[in-house]
């Protein structure tokens, strides 16, 4: 297929996407609605590190490890949930997803362009999460210290992470009930849990550790740190403080390779043995 | 055959259906047990991280597993009518002569198989992986507290969910604003009190609030830093539970009327 039909289905589907996210509301509910929850789940993190630290002064390097790993996950679960929604929407809310099938479309690119508003809700989330971070809770930030050149490269590495764990997952959410929710919910657990995230993964035992150090997203959230934050003492804090950014780097670009491919087997995997046991038209109404 | 057994029956029957769909389908089974462990995982390593004192990690599995039940309120309940529309569940369960409440009901004890096999995991995993050491030294006010929670709580659930019987995607946004906001003024994974006094009395408007507040006294004791005393917040939780039921009724009966008015009780993809 030509790439002048990828862009196509992309631009479409994005603007499908998009017209399904924000149609329902006027734009200014809409924005309200869709920065709230991302925004009061990084506060959770923010109250507990208030609770315990009573201040943000004190250990100013932790809290902004803290802050932009909270800020920055918002586009894990966005990106990847935008991914995997997808799929259950299509296939049990408008069922359409037999129509996608036959039309003479690649669903790869479909999947990713549903998803793209998603990624820019995030990416407005993220900014207005930052914003608030500086003026309200004293987030130490200047923007002539930062390393936007590396920022801007791990970005799109990490997006395209993003976009591969996605589809592995709608490949599951093609074999499952609408258990879409959970399964973001679960893998946002994941992320959490061994990539460092909040914490600097050397809290974790040393099995954890080990799987977290396999996943392209604790070198991405590392590297988002300390481009936003060079010689700032950061980097001490992560547990990757033995590698240099160009290693962390290569870290990053060789498990994203490695994700994606395996990402894209595991979806051609479950696209054939959703076909076999008829499952693209299946609807959950329990 | 009389009003009563009839609902019974129609009760019975939509939690036949839930709790065996749910067998049938096996996978809610890595969904729901494992998975939602290792988000109370993160939270537990995050309060270690800064050096927090242990009860907070009994806090944060408390949290974590009563997520299960405000889940299944919102998803499975209140934002359910709105899905069996869409799927076009609805009107079939509208010409049929039983109380809508009876449906909501089932639904809710249907619901709860799974909600409660989800938060019993997390507990029981959560405080042997993690050594979290809860002491229940007075159960049948732990048990007394937890079942005014629930009854309050899908109360809440019935009328959202008569709610969303008007909305179109509306309904399935509003469940999700009502996630992590949630979690979060109403204390899931520390005391409510921390936030303030002014947010703590507003938050105290969602049962969940309460309910766990009062459960962590139980369960911790003075490090749970109570917002109100327990008995009086069993009281309030009660109040609750009658006041959200008798709104229920009202709400789904009047929002019945004006979805048949308006012909919305058949739209679907709004």
């Amino acid at each position: 297929m030509a790439v002048r039909d990828h862009l196509r289905t992309l631009r479409l589907s994005a603007w499908l996407g998009w017209q399904i996210e924000s149609n329902w509301a006027r734009p200014l509910i809409f924005l309200t609605y869709s920065f709230i929850r991302p925004i009061a789940a990084t506060l959770i993190l923010v109250i507990m590190y208030l609770i315990i630290k009573q201040d943000v002064a004190s250990e100013p390097a932790l809290f902004s490890y803290v802050y932009l790993g909270a800020t920055f996950y918002m586009f894990v679960s966005s990106v990847v949930f935008g991914i995997t929604y997808v799929i259950h929407a299509d296939r049990e809310h408008y069922q359409t997803l037999r129509n996608i099938y036959i039309s003479p479309i690649s669903l790869y690119v479909y999947l990713i362009g549903r998803a793209t508003g998603k990624v820019l809700l995030a990416a407005l989330a993220v900014i207005i999460s930052l914003t608030f971070g500086i003026l309200v809770l004293g987030l130490p930030f200047d923007p002539l210290l930062v390393d936007w050149p590396l920022f801007l490269l791990t970005m799109v590495l990490g997006l395209a992470c993003l976009i591969a764990l996605g589809l592995a997952l709608a490949g599951i959410s093609l074999l499952t009930a609408k258990h879409s929710t959970s399964i973001n919910e679960g893998v946002g657990g994941l992320v959490y849990l061994l990539c460092g995230a909040v914490f600097p993964i050397t809290v974790l035992p040393a099995w954890g550790q080990a799987i977290g150090l396999t996943i392209p997203v604790t070198y991405w959230l590392e590297l988002v740190r300390r481009s936003l934050y060079p010689g700032e003492g950061i980097e001490l804090l992560g547990g990757l403080q033995d590698f240099t950014d160009g290693t962390i780097l290569l870290f990053l670009l060789v498990s994203t390779v490695a994700f994606t491919a395996l990402s894209l087997a595991m979806f051609r995997r479950a696209d054939r043995v959703a076909r076999q046991r008829g499952k693209l038209d299946m609807i959950t109404t329990y | 055959m009389s009003d009563w057994a009839l609902n019974l029956r129609a009760g019975m029957a939509r939690a036949y259906a839930r709790t065996v769909g749910a067998t049938r389908e096996p996978s809610w089974v890595v969904f729901d047990v494992l998975l939602p462990l290792l988000g109370v995982a993160a939270y537990i390593y995050y309060y270690r991280a800064l050096g927090a004192d242990p009860a907070f990690e009994g806090f944060v599995v408390l949290g974590g597993a009563m997520t299960a039940f405000w889940l299944n309120v919102l998803w499975g309940m209140a934002a359910q009518l709105y899905w069996e529309r869409e799927v076009g569940n609805l009107q079939l369960f509208m010409v049929a002569p039983m109380s809508r409440m009876a449906l909501l009901a089932g639904m809710a004890l249907g619901g709860l198989f799974t909600s409660a096999v989800r938060a019993l995991s997390t507990l029981v995993l959560g405080v042997l992986i993690f050594q979290v050491h809860m002491s229940v030294a007075d159960p049948l006010a732990l048990a007394a507290v937890f079942s005014l929670t629930m009854l309050a709580v899908y109360g809440m659930g019935m009328v959202l969910s008569s709610l969303f019987l008007m909305y179109g995607r509306d309904a399935w946004n509003i469940s999700n604003l009502m996630q992590e906001p949630v979690y979060l003024v109403s204390g899931f994974y520390f005391p409510v009190r921390e936030l303030g006094l002014g947010v703590s009395a507003l938050a105290t408007l969602i049962p969940v609030t309460l309910g766990l507040d009062a459960m962590r006294q139980l369960l911790f004791g003075a490090a749970s830093q109570g917002l109100l005393p327990v008995w009086l917040e069993a009281s309030m939780l009660a109040l609750q539970a009658a006041a959200f039921f008798l709104l229920a009724r009202f709400s789904l009966d009047r929002m019945e009327q004006r979805g048949r008015r308006e012909g919305r009780l058949t739209l679907r993809w709004q």
